[in-house]
């Protein structure tokens, strides 16, 4: 017998005690099963509190900090010189762009080379690059966090880890939810996802945060007006 | 589960030893009061927090309750997403499993994201033996391998070291295993991920093969999901060419949304963050972004035996916060080591005599290495009832009965040194269907009371080392209910 079929077969004498007549059918899509939803109990909270758009974009801004993401505000037209103004103080000599990044936000960030996204980097060549930029999928104000789908505006998983500077455009408030439960419905499962909430840190040493590990060090997000 | 510590004493003795470590006992004061507080602030911020609670639990009961069938789901949409399932039913076999996988590569190192699954297993063990190198790159993970030390904490392995003695670990080791800790490195927390971050980094950009655990893991999707802080999850998620994920097989949820509960109440139970620094979700494999080659080892290993017990089943619904462990006064008190296992603390007493069985020494006293003073359920984000599952486990430890081990229904035979406990109870039992006797005996200690030792001989010793004798009253309440009517004619 396969360990498959001799684990399913435990796990079948294991529930003997289990009523059979209580499974629901497979579920097909995300909540669309009744009887599974009657399983469980739901009345939880879709969101937490009472706020106005406004205040949901100042909540993400408020979280991001929290966590020690340095957070930018601006609007379409500033959004170039912003960029620009972030690599040249980082002093940034090259900067990681993926395929689908818009042309006009680094319009104005002269002084850096630009280096595509490409299956054909290695992870060598991507340590020695200094920023990158990219766009994101979604963000989550209660939580401080970013998510990255791997969007034409993001690229690949490791451009977003390796660099040690990650400047992150979110447009407000289109992209912004407010709570977890928000973000999942808007977001696709078949697409690998990167859930971002500040910069790296640990709590390995004597369970205080601390910020700065593996991932990128610095991690700027700046929020746009007006999509 | 083979996961256990060879020669490990039993807990009240490994605890009698641990309590005496001054440095032992100040670390973990430190580090468990420090999250203690901060859990409690982060979970406040959640005014439905007990509604999260009971939808978690509910959510895992379901998928326990239909595992088979979450399991065949699970396979099904993981290969069509491109990956490729294995099944172990123990320890030996996923061992062979992933040493297999690694071999097939190529490759003689692999670089690990902390998981807790193949620490039960013991796959560095293994892959060591057949000459693979396997790097730990969790900052925690990476201070045990080096002092060659064993995890004391399921999220924070060493969180028994302080400061001080990580720089020191750093110092002597870092040069056996590659990049030398800088010089004059001090023990800031700061300079300490900074030398975790050069040294690691030169296996990170070189791995071929990265090798995981899970949180979670999806049925109607197939997708995995890594909850991490550090980036050395993302690290051997996405640049290694083949990953390697090692999950046991109630880490499963039925449905997308249901992620929507978890990554609500596992950041907040765990380090005490809204939301951990990063999470990774991935379904199968990419084109032409991360591993192009995935492997999922779905591993047993005890967990069905667990599932057919119908009290101690609970216990698979922890999703690994380690919060009972933070709020623990034994814990806190005994450290890990002294429970004899990868899963410490009052989830591990119920867990590790569930899934090793309670034959040897450590596990049938580790149902005992509790004051049931309830604060882990309290804390608990899918609400276990650890006491309960505690007394149970003591039952089956002092009175036998059937069980089933890996896969086959068993009778337990009553564990040797519980002899007096079982004939204080068969007198007991006797004493209380026997009223004249149970009158007889009650006033005859009470007017002896003065002549009671402090401690019991012989094989009561043990339980009055470190209890006081209760004082027995002057009359017994029987003799004062009929003389007082009741209360009625007291005073």
């Amino acid at each position: 017998m396969s360990s498959r079929d001799l684990i399913l077969g435990r796990v079948r004498r294991a529930l003997a005690d289990v009523p059979k007549d209580d499974t629901p059918p497979v579920p097909e899509r995300p909540g669309r099963d009744p009887q599974y939803e009657q399983a469980v109990d739901r009345t939880y909270l879709r969101e937490h509190g009472d706020r106005t758009t406004e205040q949901t974009v100042d909540l993400l801004a408020e979280n991001l900090a929290d966590y020690r993401a340095i957070v930018h505000r601006t609007d379409n037209g500033g959004l170039p010189g912003v960029i620009a103004r972030l690599l040249a103080e980082r002093g940034s000599r090259t900067v990681l762009v993926p395929s689908g990044l818009p042309p006009e936000w680094l319009a104005e960030a002269a002084d850096a080379t630009r280096v595509p996204d490409s299956a054909a980097s290695t992870p060598h060549e991507l340590d020695e690059i200094d920023s990158v930029v990219t766009g994101c999928a979604v963000a989550i104000a209660e939580t401080g966090t970013i998510v990255l789908d791997g969007g034409p505006d993001q690229g690949r998983r490791r451009i977003t880890l390796v660099p040690d500077h990650h400047i992150c455009v979110v447009r407000v408030p289109g992209q912004v939810v407010s709570s977890v439960p928000q973000a999942l419905d808007r977001l696709d499962p078949a697409r690998p996802l990167t859930w971002i909430s500040g910069p790296s840190a640990t709590s390995d040493i004597e369970l205080d945060r601390v910020e700065g590990v593996h991932g990128p060090r610095t991690l700027e997000v700046v929020l746009v007006a007006g999509d | 589960m083979t996961g256990t510590f060879v020669g490990m004493p039993a807990f009240p003795k490994a605890a009698h030893d641990a309590v005496r470590n001054k440095t032992l006992r100040g670390n973990l004061r430190h580090a468990t009061h420090t999250i203690r507080d901060k859990r409690a602030r982060a979970v406040t911020e959640l005014e439905d927090w007990a509604r999260l609670r009971e939808a978690g639990k509910q959510i895992k009961d379901h998928t326990l309750h239909h595992l088979d069938r979450y399991l065949v789901q699970l396979e099904d949409a993981v290969t069509a997403a491109g990956g490729t399932v294995h099944w172990a039913a123990d320890a030996d076999e996923a061992n062979r499993i992933v040493t297999y996988l690694v071999k097939a590569t190529g490759e003689t190192e692999v670089v690990k994201v902390k998981s807790m699954a193949t620490q039960e297993i013991g796959l560095n063990e293994a892959l060591e033996a057949e000459g693979i190198h396997a790097y730990e790159t969790d900052l925690a993970e990476l201070i045990v391998q080096l002092g060659k030390d064993r995890p004391s904490h399921i999220l924070v392995p060493a969180i028994h070291r302080n400061r001080g003695e990580i720089r020191d670990i750093f110092k002597r080791e870092m040069g056996e295993w590659g990049r030398p800790a800088p010089d004059g490195l001090t023990d800031t927390p700061a300079e300490l991920a900074e030398a975790a971050r050069l040294h690691l980094r030169e296996k990170f950009l070189r791995a071929k093969v990265g090798i995981s655990g899970a949180n979670f893991m999806v049925a109607e999707t197939g997708t995995l999901v890594v909850v991490e802080s550090e980036g050395n999850g993302r690290m051997c998620l996405t640049l290694p060419e083949t990953l390697i994920s090692v999950v046991g097989i109630e880490k499963i949820v039925p449905t997308w949304r249901d992620l929507e509960v978890f990554l609500q109440t596992l950041p907040r139970s765990s380090t005490a963050e809204r939301m951990n620094p990063y999470t990774s979700m991935w379904t199968g494999t990419t084109d032409e972004d991360g591993p192009q080659t995935f492997h999922l080892v779905l591993i047993d290993n005890g967990r069905t035996d667990t599932l057919a017990d119908e009290v101690g089943r609970q216990a698979l619904r922890c999703i690994r916060c380690s919060a009972c462990l933070n709020v623990c006064p034994v814990y806190e008190r005994a450290g890990g080591h002294a429970y004899g296992s990868v899963y410490p603390g009052p989830i591990g007493a119920i867990l590790s005599p569930q899934l090793r069985g309670t034959e040897s020494e450590i596990d049938a006293s580790l149902p005992y290495a509790s004051s049931l003073c309830g604060a882990c359920y309290e804390v608990c984000p899918v609400a276990i009832d650890i006491p309960e599952v505690l007394v149970h486990l003591r039952e089956r430890v002092v009175e036998g009965g059937p069980v089933t081990r890996q896969g086959a229904k068993v009778v337990l035979k009553p564990a040797k040194g519980h002899a007096a406990e079982r004939a204080a109870m068969r007198a007991a039992r006797w004493a209380f269907s026997h009223p004249g006797a149970l009158r007889t005996g009650q006033r005859l200690a009470s007017r002896t009371r003065r002549l009671h030792p402090r401690s019991l001989p012989g094989p009561g010793q043990a339980w009055s080392a470190s209890r006081e004798m209760p004082a027995v009253p002057a009359e017994p309440f029987r003799d004062w209910w009929q003389r007082t009517r009741g209360g009625k004619d007291a005073k």
